[in-house]
């Protein structure tokens, strides 16, 4: 685990919770000082999406668009045409939620490396409830050709993820939260666009030889309770390997179907719609290429309600308790 | 003042182009016409009105108007261009063909399988083109964030948007109208096909536009209105936008649909129709249809020849 550069202190009580949004805040104003064609663009929500810095810092390359969607994500497009680099933000459920068909032709098909900045995305939006919660935008992003789609798993990999966007001239979507998460990662972990990463080999079992008995592929801040319900695992003589897959695409093919090859089960995990997310693009790969049972943990077709964060994680089924559930589903059905 | 003065300039139809240039910007409309229904009969599809009432608009831009190089469709100083209602591309297309930017025989490639010239322009198929558009009602605010980086880098470049009147029923347009009126963008001039035709009927009766000129001033925009088929017009009131230096310029041509083919002039039923295909009421029988186009594109054509020989 050493080698992987994870928070030493990952299953200890007290972990370090921040918001993912705020590593993009200041990944944004770091950017913004390397490269002077990076521009923030906003929808009325400077401050919510954490480019207030970045407005204090270059109030010149700061365009404030007030509350319209699809002329947030249009300007941007106009600008990046003339060789800006756009970053727009919003609530995921407003963009790329109200403003997709702009996305589709003025960014996608136009190709321009317009960067769409979904903040609040999730259950775990809390008590706004289900109109502020977008549980579809993976859905919607993944499914346009040239966009990338990044969801990361804490603020430093929301950080590292900004940086990387920002030198990569295509169109992206960066997935953020509103609430804390844990900090599972530190500064020197790596992280490269369309590279999923093993956070967590679990011992193998006397059973199961060389390799875990199952994979689970997390994304966002499901990744942290992936990796609970590893740990917990181990002592039941489970062996399992968690992979933090980052990037919903580009997904990384070659550590998926290596994954599913070598331990011949799958659980996906994701804040998100079982369809079309990243259980759905695991599922499109794996079933074509190496199929194997795949069981995918999400929101069952469901919008969200109000509520603390940790409740409505409980109560749609996005717990430790619920992966521990699934991974023993999933292994009865490799065997 | 200077506004006032230069609207008053109007009612006298200050002349600025010389009777020659005229002629040969008329007897360019008139061949890139004829190649808009040469275009769309090859094609089988595709709109015939909005093309056709945009055709001496889109001549004095091309051979004008616009600070462009054909040869070098990426050259950073040029204006820029933007189509918002992408489906009157097959007057950009001739424009773009005889302006130098490809060859004029490849305007039979319209619409067909692996042609550069998609049915609605696709900006990485085809070098000239700006952007992609098709979807209604986007093109303005593209065009408003190249203005707006424009002024960020105090470029000396313009940028052109031509609208059409129906996608001012796009939600998208006000938002960019509102935008472009906040950031004053003087550097950027829109032209809007004021045709009063879509596809449904006219825009009058599908969802009223009017009172369209108070609407943009009332948005902090200044306000121009032309006869979009008068060359001396379009090129004045271009030249004039460029002088009106704290807000940006729209300027509303009232053109007429089908412009040059008797039939097709004012009917909402060739929005979004090609001639030969089919049988209409109270047009002509569907094989005529091209041939009495054309001729009468040429007969005008005569018209012109005799009237400045």
């Amino acid at each position: 685990m050493n080698d992987l550069f994870l928070n030493p202190k990952l299953f200890d009580e007290d972990i370090e919770q921040v918001p993912s949004r705020n590593g993009f805040g200041e990944g944004l104003v770091i950017a913004g000082e390397e490269n002077k064609n990076i521009v923030a663009l906003c929808a009325d929500l400077t401050e919510s999406t954490r480019i207030e810095e970045f407005k204090k810092k270059f109030p010149d390359r700061y365009i404030e668009v007030g509350v319209a969607e699809q002329n947030l994500v249009t300007v941007a497009s106009g600008m990046a045409a003339v060789g800006k680099i756009p970053f727009t933000t919003s609530y995921a459920t407003f963009s790329p939620g109200r403003n997709w068909e702009q996305i589709r032709t003025t960014i996608c098909y136009n190709d321009q490396p317009v960067k769409i900045i979904g903040s609040h995305a999730g259950i775990s939006v809390g008590p706004d409830g289900a109109t502020h919660q977008a549980l579809e935008d993976l859905a919607l992003m993944r499914v346009l050709p040239n966009m990338v789609v990044i969801s990361p798993a804490d603020s430093i990999e929301a950080k590292k993820a900004t940086l990387a966007i920002a030198k990569l001239n295509k169109p992206c979507y960066l997935r953020l939260s509103r609430d804390k998460v844990p900090v599972i990662t530190t500064d020197q972990t790596s992280f490269e666009i369309g590279k999923a990463e093993v956070f967590y080999e679990g011992n193998p079992s006397a059973s199961s030889g060389r390799c875990a008995d199952v994979v689970v592929i997390a994304t966002g801040q499901m990744v942290y309770r992936a990796l609970l319900a590893a740990k917990e695992l181990e002592s039941h003589n489970i062996s399992v390997r968690v992979i933090n897959c980052h990037t919903v695409k580009p997904l990384d093919k070659k550590t998926i179907l290596k994954a599913a090859e070598e331990t011949g089960a799958i659980v996906t995990v994701e804040e998100h719609q079982v369809s079309g997310g990243l259980g759905g693009a695991v599922s499109e790969l794996v079933s074509q290429f190496y199929p194997v049972p795949i069981k995918i943990l999400g929101i069952e077709d469901h919008f969200g309600e109000s509520g603390k964060p940790d409740e409505l994680l409980n109560k749609f089924g996005l717990t430790k308790e619920n992966i521990i559930k699934a991974v023993i589903q999933v292994l009865r059905m490799k065997n | 003042m200077l506004a006032e003065s230069c609207l008053f300039s109007y009612a006298k139809n200050v002349t600025m182009l010389t009777a020659q240039q005229v002629k040969d910007l008329e007897l360019k409309a008139n061949t890139i016409r004829q190649d808009i229904i040469k275009m769309l009969v090859e094609a089988g599809s595709g709109h015939s009105a909005g093309p056709l009432g945009m055709a001496d608009i889109f001549t004095a831009l091309y051979f004008n108007i616009l600070n462009h190089d054909p040869k070098n469709p990426n050259w950073d100083q040029r204006d820029r261009l933007v189509l918002s209602n992408g489906h009157i591309c097959p007057v950009l297309y001739a424009s773009m063909a005889h302006a130098g930017y490809f060859p004029v025989s490849e305007l039979k490639s319209l619409r067909k399988l692996g042609s550069r010239l998609q049915g609605h322009p696709h900006r990485r198929s085809l070098p000239g083109l700006e952007t992609t558009s098709g979807p209604l009602g986007s093109g303005l605010s593209q065009a408003s964030g190249m203005a707006m980086a424009g002024l960020m880098e105090r470029v000396k470049w313009w940028v052109y948007c031509l609208t059409s009147d129906g996608e001012h029923q796009e939600g998208n347009t006000w938002e960019a109208v509102m935008f472009a009126g906040k950031y004053k963008l003087h550097n950027l001039t829109v032209i809007i096909d004021r045709n009063n035709i879509q596809i449904d009927g006219f825009t009058e009766e599908v969802m009223p536009l009017e009172p369209l000129k108070e609407k943009y001033e009332a948005f902090g925009w200044y306000v121009l209105e032309i006869d979009g088929h008068n060359f001396n017009q379009i090129v004045d009131a271009c030249n004039q936008a460029k002088t009106i230096f704290n807000k940006p310029v729209v300027i509303i041509a009232h053109t007429i649909a089908g412009k040059g083919v008797d039939f097709m002039e004012n009917d909402f039923k060739w929005h979004g129709a090609p001639p030969g295909i089919s049988n209409m009421a109270g047009e002509p029988p569907k094989e005529d249809q091209v041939k009495i186009a054309l001729k009468e594109l040429r007969t005008l054509q005569g018209k012109i020849r005799s009237e400045h020989e």
